[in-house]
């Protein structure tokens, strides 16, 4: 079998972006929600926009769709600008937070609504409106009224209304915010099959940092009107560039230290009494530069005996969080420093041997942190 | 607490005859016999048969609802339209003012309201008839269209007309396919409302009205100076009843439409 080409435009510079973000600002009054804004997004790309509420995410992607004009700068789709384009005039296509569907009108209608404002002829407006019930699974609710079908099948609507007029680019607001979590994983299976069976670009703007890294092909971290970093869900999750993004992603060990190298591996010293961590990275840093030694709770193991490892640090169990199929452990260290380590329970519960108030060793290898400076 | 206690049920009773009895005595003697007011004489119709051959109560009928429709609809128009743009327009400086200038003519005394828009037809040189009460009427039932339609518009998700622009739509097409549909039973409750209040205005038409044209109730009101007559009873019944069920039907519609949107959106939830 033929290996899969990787999808990564953004790695091809012969591809040109299908938007361009350009120096964008935008302000209201004196908040400024966009912060001087340069982002590339690619043709069939499914891009997550992700960041605490009042991160300026919902504004970005509402700029995309014409309901904000930008304060400076410049956004361009297929390399038009857009500044002057108003909402009805791109061939861009939203989905709203609230599904905003039409109470008035059926599920057919909803649908049909945005061919109708085209010169499509009616027989070409019925086969599409079938392909798109079809598609979302909703034929059998053509004919009623938004309030007669439930949440998760208004969020289906609301979808295929927003792809019926094909659009370039589809722009999702918490598109799965109003949803139960079982409903929301199986949504967001669907929703990735959907965007490859149309080949649509997708932008997504949420809050869930789960969901950003299921669906998306990128994702950018986003904080105070600025896009704190873009990368692949995996590259956010193992290579943060920052504490803030190691933070937002996922549960992380943060300890900050002074950074010496020596050889290939690069010491920080963390704390009086305390053997160095030893971690490695390809970042430059001055000999004694502050330095923040991030690492994920899963990379860091917990045992009663000491371990052969680059890095084993002494403490006591404080706090057992289980969740069934995996525990966190809590541990605090002379120094007071509380470092998480995670387990998978492979075993049944009362076979494990840890428990409170037990003296142990958290240990991790010298490349399963990495070294961050801000 | 029993509900029905003897005090509650005099207390209602008090209050309901104290607000009913006159209409309903005047119900009553509408089809009286006797061609004398305050004497009951046997049941009968024939003041209603009678009224149906007086030219100038039939005339004045027509008229009147020639004034409540049109002014209705005009009010209909601009008072929505007022609702609207105040609702959308968000925050400026001015707006408090701009609301409040709205809602004002609602407290404002009818005999001043009249006063002022006689005085402006005399100004501007306009014939007193069914024009000048059209106008009238229009002016202060846009207020109360106005109220009843913003309170709708207050509650309605912006998102949709949002919506409707993504997909398409002009902004025109956008109100007309999208936000008419869905705020129409509050228009129409606010025009029944203002043909209602046009259909029994005495104060602002007597100001307004030429001897071209007389609505009902200025006839009404002139007849009885004269006496009253058993056909006036008639009349003034038939009246009471297309308020009643003007105003009835104003509240029914949009009870109607939150009631069955919500055992619909019941029945989705139950699945």
């Amino acid at each position: 079998m033929a290996q899969q080409p990787v999808f990564a435009p953004w790695d091809d510079p012969t591809q040109t972006p299908l938007i361009t973000f350009q120096n964008v600002t935008k302000r209201f009054g004196d908040f400024v929600a966009i912060d001087d804004l340069t982002q590339h997004i690619y043709e069939r790309e499914f891009f997550a926009l992700l960041g605490p509420s009042g991160c300026g995410k919902t504004t970005m992607m509402r700029m995309l769709g014409g309901f904000e004009t930008p304060s400076e700068g410049k956004i361009s789709i297929s390399g038009r600008d857009m500044n002057k384009v108003p909402p009805n005039k791109r061939a861009v296509n939203m989905m709203f937070q609230s599904y905003a569907l039409f109470p008035h009108l059926s599920i057919y209608e909803n649908i049909a609504f945005g061919l109708r404002r085209t010169d499509m002829d009616k027989d070409a407006i019925d086969a599409r409106v079938a392909e798109m019930l079809k598609l979302t699974r909703l034929e059998k609710f053509a004919r009623r009224k938004p309030h007669q079908i439930s949440g998760g099948q208004r969020q289906r609507v609301a979808l295929a209304r927003s792809l019926a007029k094909a659009p370039k680019l589809l722009l999702l607001d918490e598109p799965l915010g109003a949803l139960d979590k079982k409903l929301r994983q199986d949504t967001q299976f669907e929703l990735m099959d959907i965007q490859e069976k149309t080949g649509t670009t997708f932008v997504i703007v949420t809050h869930d940092q789960e969901e950003a890294m299921t669906v998306a092909s990128r994702v950018a971290v986003m904080d105070e009107g600025r896009i704190i970093q873009v990368a692949t869900p995996d590259a956010i999750y193992e290579a943060p560039n920052s504490t803030y993004v190691a933070d937002f992603i996922g549960d992380v060990n943060i300890i900050e230290g002074k950074a010496t190298r020596k050889g290939d591996k690069t010491h920080i010293a963390w704390a009086e009494g305390q053997p160095d961590i030893i971690g490695s990275t390809t970042r430059d840093f001055s000999e004694g530069q502050t330095c923040h030694f991030a690492i994920r709770p899963e990379k860091v193991a917990i045992s009663p005996d000491k371990p052969d490892a680059p890095n084993a640090l002494h403490g006591k169990i404080l706090d057992i969080a289980y969740l069934g199929n995996i525990s966190t452990y809590h541990v605090e260290l002379p120094t007071g420093h509380i470092i998480k380590a995670q387990t998978a329970n492979t075993r049944r519960l009362a076979r494990r041997s840890l428990t409170w108030e037990d003296d142990v060793w958290v240990s991790f290898t010298d490349t399963a942190g990495v070294l961050l400076d801000r | 607490m029993k509900r029905f206690s003897w005090f509650n049920i005099t207390a209602l009773t008090l209050g309901f005859a104290f607000l009913y009895l006159p209409m309903i005595i005047l119900v009553i003697y509408s089809f009286n016999e006797s061609k004398l007011v305050t004497v009951w004489a046997g049941f009968s119709t024939k003041w209603y048969a009678e009224l149906m051959q007086n030219e100038a109560f039939l005339n004045a009928a027509w008229v009147t609802i020639k004034v409540a429709v049109f002014s209705s609809t005009l009010a209909t128009v601009l008072g929505t339209m007022a609702a609207y743009v105040l609702v959308r327009a968000g925050r400026f400086s001015g707006r408090t003012l701009f609301s409040g200038m709205i809602y004002a003519p609602l407290v404002m005394p009818e005999v001043i309201t009249g006063l002022s828009l006689l005085l402006l037809f005399i100004g501007i040189g306009l014939d007193r008839g069914v024009l000048t009460i059209v106008l009238a009427h229009t002016t202060f039932a846009m207020c109360y269209v106005s109220v009843v339609v913003s309170s709708r518009l207050v509650s309605f998700d912006r998102s949709l007309e949002e919506a409707a622009l993504d997909l398409g739509c002009s902004p025109w097409q956008a109100f007309r396919l999208v936000t008419l549909p869905i705020i129409a039973p509050a228009v129409i409750s606010g025009w029944l409302l203002a043909f209602t209040l046009s259909l029994d205005d005495l104060v602002i038409a007597s100001f307004t009205a030429g001897p071209s044209a007389t609505t009902l109730p200025i006839k009404i009101f002139s007849a009885v100076r004269l006496g009253v007559s058993p056909e006036i009873n008639a009349l003034s019944t038939i009246m009471i009843a297309i308020v009643t069920v003007g105003v009835i039907s104003a509240s029914l519609i949009s009870k109607q439409a939150s009631l069955k949107q919500q055992r619909d959106e019941q029945a989705a939830a139950r699945g």
